[in-house]
């Protein structure tokens, strides 16, 4: 069996030399900055996948090549079979849809609500009679929106009309980019309900990017973290709550702050995020790690199976999580 | 409309209008000299061009005094030929507006469409374009007109010059002041592909022609209008530059600048209306629309608020 959405060894780098008669003058070298490489998951028909990780972590540039919005330097992305990237039909074929983080610029500020809804079907070239209400009524907003501008409406408000947008195209996969880091704690809620009853409804697959684990947590049937580009663990929601296996994630998960948590010391995150032009040799993450060994620092771990959980740590089985969270 | 203009009226922009005396006043020169160009039929006593009704013994009186011969009295006088010389301004100043707005016209699009062209490819399309851009500004915008004047006069047979020196005039103009609307859409262009609602007309499978024109044009538009009326002014100007240096208007279709031309040869002789009004008219339709773009600037920079 095969999954709905492939990716395999995607990887993509950027060129952020200096323009070339600097670096003659100067003698600088070519400067590549790597975003994501070897990033390998599966995504099931209609089950949510979650991409979590820090600011730089290339969750966003992983989004933008599933989309078909960016190509990948290295690697395939298949949806439902097709080479998104080698073959320009298998994208329109795929139904691919992406919802945007900031409300406020994913929205053309000079066209009505019901244009832009409809915009996705007036491409295709098919009928928008009464379809801007319908959609609109079924993302909680009202029929007459169709005639306002987006300036009138809320952040949350918004992200449902770009939600109707997306669902006017008929999408079977939907890209979700931080889609409640612009918005209201309360609204967040709300916007996150109205996905998953959308997905229940429509059958649609998600991919989810967030920084957010406690967002992640009640929607995702997989969750990936990803650090300087390269997934460290890919575990279901329970499993990488109950034992995080890396110490990238443990220490995620020991700086989100909890509910009940008031009195808790917060361990923060040692060190910084290593620069993603020179990252370190081994694995990425070891200048950070409490239990880095020899091993780490020379040979990069490989994502590999241990208890069902896909995890890239050499020294998985034997580190047990100081704060069982 | 009524209740458009009262809404206009109301606005925040209307606020600004309402108390800049500089504002209302150079709108109000430009409105009445706009008119008067655009009704000069109608208001014009004589028809300056129609030699029918010209007579000779009319030359060279002087403004508001009866002519020697014939004691009629002329407004603003008559030139050597016998025309009134009020009739010439109005006509006169039809052609210059002609020539400007239409050049402006060609500028702005020919400028919106490269700036829009440059800021969305990027890379080598916008390097190019921007480098003809900065290689056109250190040529005077005059000598760049005076240049597509020369060619054209080697391409267009002579009999045709006379009627073919408007457009060639509109479209030396034109090309000599793009560069403004290329440079500010560019810029404004390449914040705006960024953002996620063209990512999002990408996503649903909107050409790139599509998406520049749909979403980008709509949201660069805004500083537009701040530099077409300033442009105006200077097309104007660059107008009656040429026409007085021979190169423009012919004197079968006089504009201010060949009026001035014409006139400049008689103020030793005594007769300085000639020269005078045709002068001080191309001095105040610049003046006012000059300082209406200046405030129009101002007005509608959020900055500056």
């Amino acid at each position: 069996m095969t999954a709905f959405v492939e990716v395999s060894h995607l990887g993509r780098s950027f060129d952020v030399s200096k323009p070339w008669l600097n670096r003659v003058i100067e003698r600088l070298p070519r400067r590549n900055l790597v975003a994501v490489s070897d990033v390998s998951f599966q995504i099931e028909e209609g089950a949510v996948y979650a991409l979590v990780g820090e600011s730089g972590s290339g969750k966003s540039t992983i989004g933008r090549m599933l989309a078909g919005l960016m190509t990948p330097s290295a690697g395939t992305v298949k949806v439902a079979g097709a080479d998104l990237h080698a073959d320009p039909a298998a994208r329109k074929a795929a139904g691919i849809q992406m919802i945007f983080q900031d409300p406020y610029a994913s929205l053309n500020p000079r066209w009505k609500v019901r244009r832009i809804i409809c915009e996705p079907v007036v491409v295709a070239g098919g009928a928008t009679a009464g379809l801007a209400e319908r959609l609109l009524e079924q993302v909680g907003l009202a029929a007459e929106d169709a005639d306002k501008f987006p300036h009138e409406f809320s952040g949350g408000q918004r992200q449902r009309i770009c939600i109707a947008r997306a669902l006017a195209a008929n999408p079977r996969f939907i890209i979700c980019d931080e889609p409640t880091s612009a918005l209201d704690v309360s609204v967040q809620a709300q916007v996150l309900n109205l996905m998953s009853d959308l997905r229940d409804e429509l059958g649609l697959t998600y991919m989810f990017i967030s920084h957010d684990l406690t967002v992640v947590r009640h929607m995702a049937d997989r969750i990936g973290v990803l650090y300087l580009g390269r997934l460290m663990e890919e575990a279901m929601p329970e499993q990488l709550f109950a034992r995080p296996r890396h110490p990238y994630t443990q220490m995620l998960l020991a700086a989100a702050p909890l509910m009940e948590g008031r009195t808790r010391e917060i361990d923060l995150p040692k060190g910084e995020v290593p620069d993603p032009i020179s990252p370190p040799p081994g694995c990425a993450f070891h200048p950070r790690c409490p239990f880095a060994i020899d091993l780490c620092r020379k040979e990069r771990p490989e994502l590999r199976d241990v208890d069902g959980v896909r995890v890239a740590c050499h020294r998985a089985e034997d580190i047990v999580p100081a704060s069982a969270a | 409309m009524i209740r458009q203009f009262s809404a206009f009226w109301q606005s925040d922009f209307g606020w600004k209008f309402r108390h800049s005396p500089t504002a209302i006043l150079s709108a109000l020169v430009t409105l009445i000299l706009v008119g008067a160009a655009i009704f000069a039929p109608l208001i014009a006593p004589y028809n300056p061009f129609d030699s029918s009704s010209l007579n000779l013994m009319n030359g060279f009186s002087a403004p508001m005094a009866p002519n020697a011969f014939t004691g009629e009295v002329f407004l603003l006088g008559t030139d050597d030929q016998g025309r009134d010389v009020f009739s010439t301004i109005l006509y006169g100043m039809r052609v210059s507006l002609f020539v400007g707005v239409l050049a402006v016209l060609f500028g702005l699009v020919l400028g919106v469409t490269l700036g829009l062209i440059a800021g969305y490819a990027g890379g080598r399309v916008d390097g190019f374009i921007m480098r003809v851009a900065d290689i056109q500004l250190t040529f005077p915008a005059i000598l760049v007109a005076m240049l597509i004047f020369g060619i054209a006069k080697g391409i267009i047979a002579p009999q045709y010059r006379d009627q073919m020196a408007i457009w060639v005039l509109i479209i030396a103009i034109g090309l000599s002041d793009w560069v403004p609307f290329a440079r500010v859409v560019r810029g404004a262009t390449m914040v705006e592909k960024n953002r996620d609602y063209v990512q999002a007309a990408r996503l649903i499978g909107r050409k790139p022609v599509a998406i520049m024109v749909l979403h980008i044009l709509p949201n660069v538009l805004n500083p537009i209008l701040v530099i077409a009326t300033i442009s105006l002014a200077l097309a104007i100007i660059a107008e009656a530059t040429l026409s007085f240096l021979g190169v423009g208007a012919p004197p079968t279709q006089p504009s201010l600048g060949t009026l001035i031309r014409i006139g400049q040869t008689f103020l030793f002789s005594g007769e300085w209306w000639i020269l005078l009004f045709p002068a001080a008219t191309l001095l105040a339709l610049a003046l006012a629309v000059n300082s209406l773009g200046d405030w129009l600037r101002d007005a509608l920079n959020p900055r500056l608020k």
